[in-house]
C-alpha cells in the first residue's frame, strides 16, 4: 500500500462545526475555558485554592511559632489560646498545621514539574523517532513502570539518605514513564501530519521540529496528566514524610505530623485529624481538576473531530 | 417565496409529485443565526433534483433536515417537508422512526463511517429490511437481500455477505450503503456527495447505480453534491444554493445553457474542461458560513453584476420559465449572455515542447518500496525546465508515492536514480544540501494537515525564509508580505491563524510557504483535491500564472484527468506502479493509446 490517499471534504470541513473563530485559536485555552464550565472543575479550583491559602498565608496568621512549647503534650483544645490542642510534645497544633502545608504542595509541585519535563522530553522523542530509539526506550520504561511507585521511591531514599531534593527528584523520575506514555501517543499521531512532514522537507532540526512543530500541539492531554500526577505527587509525599524519609523533626509538616501524633490519636486526635483531612481534601481538589480538564479535552475532540 | 412554491412546472406535472420543501428555514441553536433560509423545491416520481453549492452553502443541513434530522447546535426553525402530502416535520418520534430509513432514506457521505464496523454486511443489510417489516416471510426478505446486491452489482453470495465493511472496497462499501437505502423501495431518497471519496472508475459506476435504480424504481432523488460536472449526466434538474437560499433552480439544461444567476454561470465556469476549449475561470472569495452572510443578497461581494440594490435586499423568487426560478435582480441581463459552455477561442495557449529541453528533474528506472512490498515498479520520466508534467491515477497507482521519492520524503527503500540539474538527488530530504531542498518544494494534497494550527500565519511563513535566507526581521516581513501577495492574500492575514482561513485560502498560504523558498521545481500533490470545484480552479489559474510568471518547472499530481489540460504541458498516466502513457497533453488526451487512459477518460465526469 502506498500512502493513504485521503480526497474527501470530510462532513465536518463541509459543513463547519459552530464553534466561532477566536474560540478555536487555542485547543487549551477552549479546554480550560470548557472545563471551567463544569461544576467539579470549580469545586476542584475552590478546594485548591483554599488550601494553597493555608499553606501560603498560614505562617502570617499562626499564633505561635512553629517550635514553641505552649502546654503539656497532649493538651486538649482550649478556645482562644488553643483552638487544636498541643501536640506530642506541646507544640501548637493549630500553628503546626498552619506551617506544615508549604512542603507538601511545593515539593509535590517540584515533583510533577520534573517528572512533566523528562516525561515529556522521553515521549516526544520516543513517538517522533520510533524504531530502535522507540522500542529500548519504551521497554526501559515498562520495566521501571512495573515497581508500584512508593516502592521505587523508597528504594532509592533507602538506599541514598533521606534527602529533599533526592525525594523530589525520585518522585518526578517515577512519575516521567506514565508521562512519557502520554506524550509518546499524543506525539505519534501529530508526526503524521503533513506539517511535520513539510518542516522536514524544509531540513528543520529535529529538536526545533518536537519543541516548535509538536509540542504546542499536545499541551492539553499533557495538562491534564499534570493535573493527575499532582495529586499523586502530594500522595506520595506525604507518605513519604510519614515514614521519616521527609521532613525532619521539629520541622511541621502534614506527613511528619501524623507520624509524630499517632501514639496519642485516642486522647488527642486533632494532630492526626487535621493534617489527614487537608491533605485529603487537597488530593481531592486536584483530581477534581484533572478530571474537569480530561472530560473537556474529550468533549472538544468529539466536537471539533480530528482535523 | 409563494410563487416559487407554486410555481408547479409544465414540463413536469404530468409526473406525480413526491416530496414538496417549502420555506425551509435552519438556525444555528443557541444563537439562531441561518443556515439555511427559504428554502423551496420539489422533487417528482422518478426525478434526480441535484442540489449544488459551495461548502458551507448549507446544503447536507438541507438534506438530512429531509429526514428532520439535524447535527448537534441545528434546528429547524419553520417551513415543511411534505412526502405524498404528509409534514415530516410533523411526525413524532416513533412515526420519524417507520419513515427513516422506510419511504426515505438517506446515502451518507463517507460510507466507511456509517457502515458498523463490528457487523458483518449480511447482517447490516438484513436489519434495515426486518426493522422496517419487509416482506411477510424471512424467505421474502433473503430474496429481496440478494436481489439488492444485484442492483448494486454486487455477489450476493454467503461468502461476500459473511464479510465485514473493512473488507471491502471504498467503492463496494458505498454501494452496500447504497443498497441498504434502495432496500425498502424508498419514495424519496438523500444522497450527500456519495462518491467524493472514490477513484473516477467507481464514482461512474456509482452514479450510474443511482440513475438506473431512481428510474426504475421512480424514487425521487435529491443528489447533493458541490461538483457540477458530477450532476451533469446524472440530474433532470438542479437547485443552485448559496448562503443557505436557493438561487436558481430549472431543468440541467437550463442552467447549462441558459443559467439566469451569476453564481450558476461561475460554478460552470470552474467546471475543468477535459477538452481545453474553455478557459478555467475560478470564484475568487469563498462562500460565506452562517452568521457572517451579507445583508441583501449574499452573492454581491463575489458578483460581476452586483448593483448598489444588491447590498440592501434579497432578491424575490423571478418564474424564467415554467420550473426554471431565479434570485437576481439582473437576471434578465444575466440571461441574456450566451452559455456559458462554449468553446472560446484563444482560451488556452498552447505551449509546444522543443525536441530537446532541459531536464530540470529526471528520473531513471526508480523502484520504490512501502515497507518491504514494491510499489514504484521501474519509472523513467522527467520535467523539462519551465514545465509542467501531470502525474495522473487513481488511489493506490503510485502517483504520490513518486512525487515523495522526488520531494525526498519517501521513507522507505529506493532504487535507482533521481537527478536533479543531472546531480543526483539524496534519497532522504536531510541528506540532500540546503540549495537543493530549497530548489525542490513540495506543497501537500490537504492543506487542513500541512499547516501546523498552533502558529501564526507569520511564523508559517517564517519557516523557509529563516532556514534558507539570512534575513533582518524588516526582510523577512517584506519577503512575506510578497509572498502573500504572489498568491492574492491580504498581508493583514500575518497574525492570524490557519482556521481563520478558508480551504482555499489556507491551499492559498501553503503555496505562498513554498514560493517564500524561492524555487525551482514545485511539487503539487493532490493539492485541489480537498476543495470545492470553483475554488480548485482559482488555485489552478493561480499555479499556471505563478508558473508562466516565474519559469517554474512543475509536478503536478493529481487524480482528475480533466485538470490536466489547465496546467500541463506533459502528462504521465499512472496505474498500479507503472506509467502506462506519457506524452503531451494534446496527443495523449487526444489519442490516447493505453486502455487504461481511455477508461479514465471515458469515466471522468464532463458537461
Amino acid at each position: 500500500m502506498s500512502t493513504p490517499e485521503i480526497r474527501v471534504n470530510d462532513s465536518e470541513l463541509v459543513e463547519p462545526p459552530v464553534v466561532h473563530a477566536d474560540r478555536r485559536r487555542s485547543e487549551w485555552l477552549m479546554m480550560l475555558r470548557e472545563a471551567w464550565r463544569m461544576g467539579r472543575t470549580k469545586i476542584g479550583v475552590g478546594i485548591f485554592a483554599f488550601i494553597v491559602l493555608i499553606a501560603v498565608a498560614g505562617p502570617w496568621v499562626a499564633p505561635y511559632s512553629p517550635t514553641e512549647f505552649v502546654a503539656p503534650p497532649f493538651s486538649p483544645p482550649e478556645t482562644s489560646t488553643m483552638w487544636l490542642g498541643s501536640d506530642y510534645i506541646g507544640h501548637d497544633v493549630l500553628t503546626r498545621v498552619l506551617y506544615g502545608g508549604r512542603t507538601v504542595i511545593l515539593l509535590a509541585l517540584a515533583a510533577t514539574v520534573i517528572g512533566l519535563a523528562l516525561g515529556v522530553t522521553l515521549g516526544l522523542i520516543t513517538g517522533y523517532a520510533r524504531r530502535w530509539i522507540d522500542e529500548s526506550v519504551m521497554r526501559i520504561l515498562d520495566v521501571v513502570l512495573a515497581f508500584p511507585q512508593i516502592v521505587l521511591t523508597l528504594l532509592f531514599v533507602s538506599i541514598l539518605g533521606p534527602r529533599l531534593w533526592l525525594i523530589v527528584v525520585i518522585v518526578g523520575v517515577s512519575h516521567a514513564p506514565r508521562i512519557a506514555r502520554v506524550a509518546r501517543a499524543a506525539t505519534l499521531e501529530v508526526s503524521q501530519r503533513d506539517f511535520v512532514r513539510a518542516a522536514e522537507a524544509f531540513g528543520i532540526a529535529r529538536w526545533k521540529i518536537l519543541f516548535n512543530e509538536i509540542l504546542p500541539s499536545i499541551t492539553s492531554p499533557l495538562l491534564v496528566e499534570f493535573g493527575l500526577r499532582l495529586t499523586y505527587s502530594i500522595g506520595l509525599i506525604a507518605a513519604l514524610s510519614f515514614l521519616g524519609f521527609g521532613m525532619q523533626p521539629p520541622a511541621a509538616d502534614w506527613g511528619l505530623m501524623i507520624n509524630e501524633n499517632r501514639i496519642g490519636i485516642i486522647i488527642q486526635p486533632w494532630p492526626v485529624l487535621m493534617p489527614v483531612l487537608l491533605i485529603g481534601i487537597l488530593t481531592i481538589g486536584t483530581n477534581l481538576i484533572a478530571d474537569g480538564l480530561g472530560r473537556a479535552l474529550i468533549g472538544i475532540e468529539r466536537d471539533t473531530g480530528v482535523q | 417565496m409563494e410563487s416559487a412554491t407554486t410555481a408547479t412546472t409544465a414540463t413536469t406535472e404530468e409526473r406525480e409529485l413526491v416530496l414538496k420543501v417549502e420555506g425551509l428555514r435552519i438556525v444555528l441553536d443557541p444563537s439562531g443565526v441561518d443556515i439555511d433560509d427559504e428554502v423551496s423545491m420539489e422533487i417528482h416520481r422518478g426525478e434526480v433534483l441535484g442540489l449544488v453549492g459551495e461548502s458551507a452553502s448549507g446544503k447536507t443541513t438541507v438534506g438530512t433536515s429531509l429526514l428532520d434530522y439535524q447535527r448537534r447546535g441545528a434546528k429547524i426553525a419553520g417551513g415543511s417537508v411534505e412526502i405524498d402530502g404528509h409534514n415530516v416535520l410533523d411526525m413524532d418520534a416513533g412515526k420519524l422512526r417507520s419513515i427513516r430509513g422506510g419511504a426515505i432514506s438517506y446515502v451518507p457521505q463517507d460510507s466507511s463511517a456509517s457502515l458498523n464496523p463490528a457487523l458483518r454486511i449480511g447482517t447490516q443489510l438484513m436489519e434495515i429490511l426486518e426493522v422496517h417489516g419487509f416482506g411477510s416471510s424471512q424467505a421474502d426478505r433473503e430474496a429481496r437481500l440478494a436481489q439488492m446486491m444485484a442492483e448494486v452489482l454486487l455477489p450476493s453470495d454467503k461468502a461476500f455477505l459473511r464479510r465485514y465493511p473493512h473488507q471491502l472496497s471504498g467503492g463496494q462499501q458505498q454501494r452496500v450503503a447504497i443498497a441498504m437505502a434502495f432496500a425498502n423501495r424508498p419514495k424519496v431518497i438523500v444522497l450527500d456527495e456519495p462518491t467524493t471519496a472514490l477513484d473516477v472508475t467507481t464514482q461512474a459506476h456509482v452514479l450510474e447505480t443511482v440513475r438506473d435504480l431512481t428510474r426504475s424504481y421512480g424514487v425521487a432523488a435529491l443528489y447533493i453534491t458541490h461538483d457540477l460536472a458530477v450532476v451533469a449526466n446524472l440530474a433532470d434538474r438542479i437547485a443552485v444554493m448559496y448562503a443557505g437560499k436557493v438561487v436558481e433552480i430549472g431543468t440541467r439544461d437550463e442552467l447549462f445553457d441558459k443559467g439566469h444567476h451569476p453564481y450558476t454561470r461561475k460554478l460552470l465556469a470552474s467546471i475543468p474542461d477535459i477538452t481545453g476549449e474553455r478557459a478555467l475561470r475560478g470564484i475568487p472569495g469563498w462562500a460565506p458560513r452562517p452568521g457572517q452572510r451579507p445583508p441583501g443578497c449574499a452573492f454581491t461581494p463575489r458578483c460581476d453584476w452586483a448593483v448598489d440594490k444588491c447590498t440592501e435586499q434579497f432578491p424575490p423568487v423571478e418564474v424564467v420559465s415554467p420550473g426554471h426560478r431565479v434570485r437576481c435582480w439582473r437576471y434578465k441581463e444575466v440571461g441574456a449572455q450566451g452559455a456559458v459552455l462554449q468553446a472560446e477561442t484563444g482560451a488556452r495557449t498552447v505551449m509546444e515542447t522543443a525536441a530537446e529541453e532541459k531536464q530540470i528533474i529526471s528520473v531513471r528506472d526508480v523502484t520504490a518500496y512501502y515497507q518491504h512490498k514494491e510499489t514504484l515498479h521501474g519509472i523513467t520520466t522527467a520535467v523539462a525546465e519551465g514545465h509542467c508534467l501531470s502525474l495522473v491515477g487513481e488511489s493506490g497507482s503510485g502517483k504520490t508515492t513518486l512525487a515523495r521519492c522526488i520531494a525526498g520524503l519517501h521513507p522507505h527503500k529506493i532504487v535507482g536514480d533521481i537527478e536533479f540539474m543531472g546531480k543526483p538527488l539524496a534519497r532522504d530530504a536531510r541528506g540532500r544540501s540546503r540549495a537543493i531542498r530549497q530548489a525542490i518544494q513540495y506543497i501537500f494534497q490537504s492543506p487542513y494537515s500541512s499547516l501546523n494550527p498552533r502558529k501564526t500565519i507569520a511564523q508559517i511563513l517564517s519557516q523557509p525564509l529563516k532556514v534558507f535566507f539570512d534575513l533582518s526581521r524588516d526582510e523577512m516581513e517584506d519577503r512575506m508580505v510578497k509572498a502573500l501577495e504572489q498568491v492574492a492574500l491580504d498581508s493583514s492575514l500575518l497574525s492570524r491563524y490557519p482556521d481563520q482561513l478558508s480551504g482555499g485560502e489556507r491551499q492559498r498560504l501553503a503555496i505562498a510557504r513554498s514560493l517564500a523558498a524561492e524555487p525551482t521545481v514545485l511539487i503539487c500533490d493532490e493539492v485541489t483535491s480537498w476543495l470545492d470545484v470553483s475554488v480548485q480552479a482559482a488555485i489552478i489559474e493561480l499555479l499556471a500564472a505563478l508558473q508562466r510568471d516565474m519559469n517554474l518547472s512543475m509536478l503536478f499530481v493529481t487524480h482528475n484527468l480533466a485538470l490536466v489540460r489547465s496546467i500541463s504541458q506533459e502528462v504521465a498516466v499512472m496505474n498500479d506502479g507503472r506509467i502506462v502513457e506519457y506524452g503531451l497533453v494534446d496527443a495523449v488526451l487526444e489519442d490516447p493509446q493505453a486502455d487504461y487512459t481511455k477508461k479514465l477518460l471515458s469515466d471522468t465526469p464532463t458537461v
